[in-house]
């Protein structure tokens, strides 16, 4: 499994976990905010199980340019490559 | 359409409005004593207002601010770099040093200005910010502006901090760890001797925000830092003159000779007016005040326990620990929180409704600051507001 693959797989899982609830069915598409309707309180709870998940430090400087899952996880792979 | 996106708090206003009072932005319709006063037509208790050694309306700040009003004019009309550097503010500087014990303080307008600018100034493009999770907007406003990469590290948690800094490897020592004293929403005091052993650890530099810990905390008020025994540990102090001395603008102290270079690059310092003499004149007086009258700081600390005690005794949330900041999480219903906020305002009694983003969790808040100017038979007032409200289903 590529690293982007690993991060998705855990995003989705964890995203489905936080939003039991979600008014649509989440996919690597789906808007967090928009569409899943996440909160700014569980976007935060979303970085922090990934951070501690992976033993990974996230900046708060991608999000403005991640709106989805698949964003999400492009960029934590980019970050991690080396 | 690019003001579309307001349509939502828009709609959120107009069904607050409609409801009653209105408790972000409450009118306060008359002042009557630190802790007494009328807020949109009910007469209160003030029991949220950060008043915490009452010294807002001391007589001894009041005639400071007048005379210096009468000798210096209402405002400085320009800025610190210009034409707004007055006596009063050098002055203000020598003696807030003299206070911590350090060579260097730079006087601001606001508080906030304080703690942004020296977050977007100290660190830089390259540089690392790791902040306090609950930290204030100034602080996550100023990290932003900074241009450095922002971590945030889990509440009042060292090992958290530490881990972040090891995965740094090199970087560490380019890294600004901003921490709060105590944190304005649940009244919690940062574990400082910790976090800055793990500073101290990874080469880091410390910056701690006192504004609500400053006159509280400490043998001679100066704080979370003192209160730990680790100034010296700490690199850089900021804080507000809007809370413990009653009035408004911040500092920033430092024992690095390096502050002063800093000084002339921080933008809200530049390019702003400074504060008007009459102000900085009543926080010369609160500071001779806090220093001299450490009463002050026992009866905040009684009247802390005793609300804090009395509403745990209700069963009710409150924070992890007694400080002067009180707060009684309710659920997540906001419609309920507004309820109950507004029925303690007909009891007679304001305190500050926090809703989320604001508030740490998903939960609301009704946050209480405690002030030495409280009677006991006041906080028991308050309680008892409380009780009626509250009690038993918060």
């Amino acid at each position: 499994m590529s690293d982007y693959d690993a991060y998705l797989d855990y995003i989705l899982t964890t995203l489905r976990s936080l939003k039991r609830e979600s008014p649509v069915e989440i996919g690597k598409d789906t808007d967090l905010v928009r569409e899943c309707g996440l909160s700014s309180l569980q976007v935060m709870e979303l970085v922090e199980r990934i951070e501690d998940h992976f033993d990974i430090s996230i900046p708060l400087n991608i999000l403005p340019d991640v709106s989805t899952a698949d964003d999400m996880a492009r960029k934590l792979a980019e970050l991690t490559k080396g | 359409m690019l003001l579309e996106k307001f349509a939502p708090m828009r709609e959120t206003l107009a069904a607050l409005a409609a409801g009653g009072a209105m408790p972000f932005g409450a009118r306060v319709d008359r002042i009557d004593s630190a802790t007494e006063g009328v807020v949109e037509g009910h007469p209160v208790i003030l029991a949220g207002t950060n008043n915490y050694l009452g010294l807002s309306c001391d007589p001894r700040c009041i005639e400071a601010a007048r005379e210096a009003a009468a000798r210096w004019g209402t405002g400085t009309t320009g800025s610190r770099l210009a034409n707004g550097t007055f006596a009063e503010h050098l002055a203000l500087e020598r003696e807030l040093a003299a206070f911590y014990g350090v060579p260097h303080a730079i006087v601001f307008t606001t508080g906030y200005a304080a703690t942004q600018g020296m977050c977007a100034t100290l660190a830089g493009p390259g540089d690392v910010i790791l902040l306090d999770a609950d930290s204030h907007a100034s602080i996550y406003a100023g990290s932003q502006l900074s241009g450095a990469e922002i971590l945030r590290f889990k509440h009042n948690d060292p090992d958290d901090l530490a881990r972040r800094l090891r995965r740094l490897g090199d970087r560490a020592r380019r890294a600004l760890v901003v921490v709060e004293g105590i944190y304005s929403m649940q009244g919690d005091i940062a574990p400082l001797a910790e976090i800055a052993a793990v500073k101290r650890e990874y080469g880091a530099v410390l910056l701690v925000d006192e504004a609500h810990s400053l006159g509280v905390l400490g043998e001679r008020g100066r704080g979370a830092a003192e209160a730990a025994g680790v100034e010296e540990e700490v690199d850089f102090i900021a804080g507000t003159f809007s809370k413990s001395l009653g009035a408004i603008g911040g500092y920033c102290v430092s024992r690095h000779e390096v502050l002063e270079a800093i000084r002339y690059c921080i933008r809200p310092y530049i390019f702003t007016a400074s504060a008007a003499p009459s102000v900085i004149a009543s926080v010369r007086a609160a500071l001779r005040i806090l220093e001299s009258e450490p009463e002050l700081r026992r009866r905040l600390w009684e009247n802390a326990e005793r609300l804090y005690g009395g509403l745990r005794e209700l069963g009710l949330p409150v924070g992890p620990q007694v400080s002067p900041v009180v707060a009684v999480t309710l659920g997540e219903d906001r419609a309920a929180a507004l309820d109950a906020w507004r029925a303690l305002l007909a009891r007679g009694v304001y305190v500050n409704l926090v809703v989320p983003p604001a508030s740490p969790t998903p939960a609301s808040l009704l946050r209480c600051s405690v002030s030495a100017a409280h009677t006991p038979e006041q906080i028991d007032r308050i309680i008892a507001a409380f009780s009626e409200v509250v009690g038993g289903r918060g």
